[in-house]
């Protein structure tokens, strides 16, 4: 069976970063196995600008931006096998793929980075009534058909769900001649990015409708029309607001959820909120060597935040490797206890990644990134060491469109010899 | 006197901004918290451009389609004229990124490159 230090699964924006960084690090042995026929991920079809700000301080386009980390990878003689499903890991690091030219083989890691990235929602999570007819995409979908296949899917289009993809394919599709009606979202507030909205929607005179939803789809063969309803407080469809919409095409944009079946089968702890890997500070998961980051962690609306989770993800793994190594040199075999602390997710905050920290291991300056449950206007986001407060930043407006992260310091957490919880929560005053 | 209602993209705050007008004069700008929304709204109302992207065919390539840009932002009411510029535009491989697929797109001076290679 051959063997790699560290094998990374997907090569997209996540497993190119956290490779470039492994190899930065000092590791040598990589391997990066991807499904598609090229690297580069989902950004290969995001060919609207707007990507890299952070990273490149230029405005890119996704494949520009995917580019830049495939010359790197191939700069730094990273090795990686395309046309390859990876169909299985098992606990103790044996990774089962398949191509045409190698068939069925097995490869030994030293370490792992889950770096799959996330699938969109389909319809069949959505209970709208009627037939399935022709016509409906998701919008990811949509994209992937008028981007790289150069196909329009419809002609005149409804789209629900105000996600960022949603946004993005109402602008594309009126540009390819297509007439999009009205954008329906069934929460208050946009799951989108403002510049997307003015953008993408009010450049082009395109209505959004809060707090909407799709309640009727007519046609038996292809898509006919559609009806659209208010709904109140509890999402449920007002009577009497109803609106028809004629159309043949009904985009969905309803958000995305990681893709883990790979490491729910190898054992990895799963979170309820984000249905990505638990992680510590390292990006680890709860199997000692196993690392995720990227999408399949936890939906990003940002690619600059994946390149630099995953190039933290790619250091510690090859720290990771390299510990593991002078362990045996040694004669110990297991990890260096240290102590973990968790982080409660309270008021309004809804989850945080990671979500528990070892003092002993984390960087000096950690990022905690995580995401609201709503709309908050000029509130704190606080951080709290047991009962005292260390952080408390004014945040004119915050929304669950919009990753939020606060920087917890070392040696702060240092100075807490028996902290028992790290709390992060919004607070009003 | 006219007005234009806009909201500010320069940061996550979205603030709804009120520009006023005397013709092409701009007489006051309110709503904004901060002077990068005065200085977007001002741009917005005598000059408002955008980077267009969009996709062109591709013979010989691993890919059927490759995706192209503005290099520059052009005029907003020129989006179509370039997009429609664009149409029947067929490319040969090998195509690299930054590769001017087409110059001075709809006379704005500003040429369409390449975004990906093929
Ligand atoms: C349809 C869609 C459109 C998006 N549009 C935007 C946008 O416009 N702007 C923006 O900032 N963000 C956008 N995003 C978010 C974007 O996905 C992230 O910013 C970024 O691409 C995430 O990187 P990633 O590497 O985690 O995931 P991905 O880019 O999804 O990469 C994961 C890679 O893993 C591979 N893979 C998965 N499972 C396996 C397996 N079993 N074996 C081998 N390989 C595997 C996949 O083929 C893929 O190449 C979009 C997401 C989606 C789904
Ligand atoms: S005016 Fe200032 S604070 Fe308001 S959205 Fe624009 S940049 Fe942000």
């Amino acid at each position: 069976m051959k063997t790699y230090d560290i094998v990374i699964i997907g090569g997209g924006p996540a497993g190119l970063s956290a490779a470039v960084s492994a190899k930065k690090s000092g590791t040598d042995s990589i391997l990066i196995l991807e499904r598609d026929k090229e690297l580069g991920g989902i950004l290969n079809q995001c060919i609207h600008n707007g990507f890299g700000l952070h990273t490149f301080k230029e405005e890119l386009t996704g494949p520009e931006y995917a580019g830049r980390f495939i010359e790197q990878v191939q700069e730094l003689q990273i090795e990686y096998k395309l046309h390859t499903m990876v169909m299985d890991i098992s606990s103790d690091k044996v990774v089962t793929a398949m191509n045409s030219t190698d068939g069925l083989f097995e490869i030994r890691a030293g370490a792992v980075i889950l770096a799959m990235g996330c699938r969109e929602r389909s319809r069949g999570a959505l209970n709208i009534p009627g037939y399935r007819p022709a016509g409906i995409f998701s919008a990811g979908t949509a994209q992937r058909l008028v981007n790289m296949e150069g196909y329009l899917p419809g002609r005149k289009v409804v789209i629900l769900g105000s996600g960022d993809i949603g946004l993005i394919m109402a602008r594309r599709m009126t540009l390819e001649g297509a007439q999009v009606q009205v954008v329906a979202e069934l929460m208050p507030y946009s799951g989108g990015l403002k510049r997307n909205i003015v953008q993408c929607l009010d450049d082009y005179g395109i209505p959004l409708k809060l707090s909407h939803t799709v309640v009727e789809i007519r046609g038996k063969e292809r898509v006919e029309g559609i009806t659209l309803a208010q709904v109140d407080e509890k999402g449920r469809p007002v009577a009497g607001t109803e609106e028809e919409y004629e159309c043949d095409t009904l985009l969905l944009s309803v958000g995305l959820i990681p893709e883990n079946e790979l490491s729910g089968g190898m054992g990895v702890e799963l979170s309820r909120v984000t249905s990505g890997p638990v992680v510590n500070e390292s990006l680890e998961t709860n199997i000692e060597g196993v690392f995720a980051c990227g999408n399949v962690l936890h939906v990003h609306d940002l690619v600059d935040f994946v390149s630099e989770e995953a190039a933290a993800a790619g250091r510690n793994a090859a720290r990771y490797v390299q510990e593991a190594g002078s362990r045996k040199a040694q004669g110990t075999d297991k990890e260096a206890a240290g102590r973990t602390v968790e982080i409660c997710a309270v008021d309004g905050v809804r989850y945080t990644v990671p979500s528990r920290i070892n003092t002993e291991r984390m960087e000096d300056i950690q990022t905690v990134r995580f995401r609201v449950g709503g709309v908050y206007k000029n509130c704190f986001v606080s951080v709290y060491l047991d009962e005292e407060r260390i952080l408390h930043r004014k945040r004119p407006v915050m929304a669950p469109g919009e990753m939020e992260e606060v920087k917890l310091k070392r040696e702060e957490l240092l100075r807490h010899p028996d902290l028992k919880a790290i709390t992060v929560k919004v607070e009003e005053v | 006197m006219g007005k234009r209602e806009l909201i500010c993209i320069g940061c996550p705050m979205g603030c709804p901004v009120t520009v006023e007008m005397e013709g092409d004069e701009i007489v006051s700008v309110s709503g904004n918290t901060c002077p990068r929304g005065d200085a977007y709204a001002r741009k917005e109302v005598t000059n408002p451009t955008r980077i267009v992207t969009s996709t062109v065919k591709v013979e010989g390539g691993l890919v059927e389609m490759i995706s192209v840009k503005t290099k520059e932002d052009i005029p907003k009411d020129k989006i179509f004229d370039c997009v429609r510029a664009l149409k029947g535009v067929t490319v040969k491989a090998p195509v690299h990124i930054g590769d001017v697929i087409l110059a001075d797109v709809a006379g704005t001076g500003v040429d369409v490159v390449a975004t990906r290679n093929a």
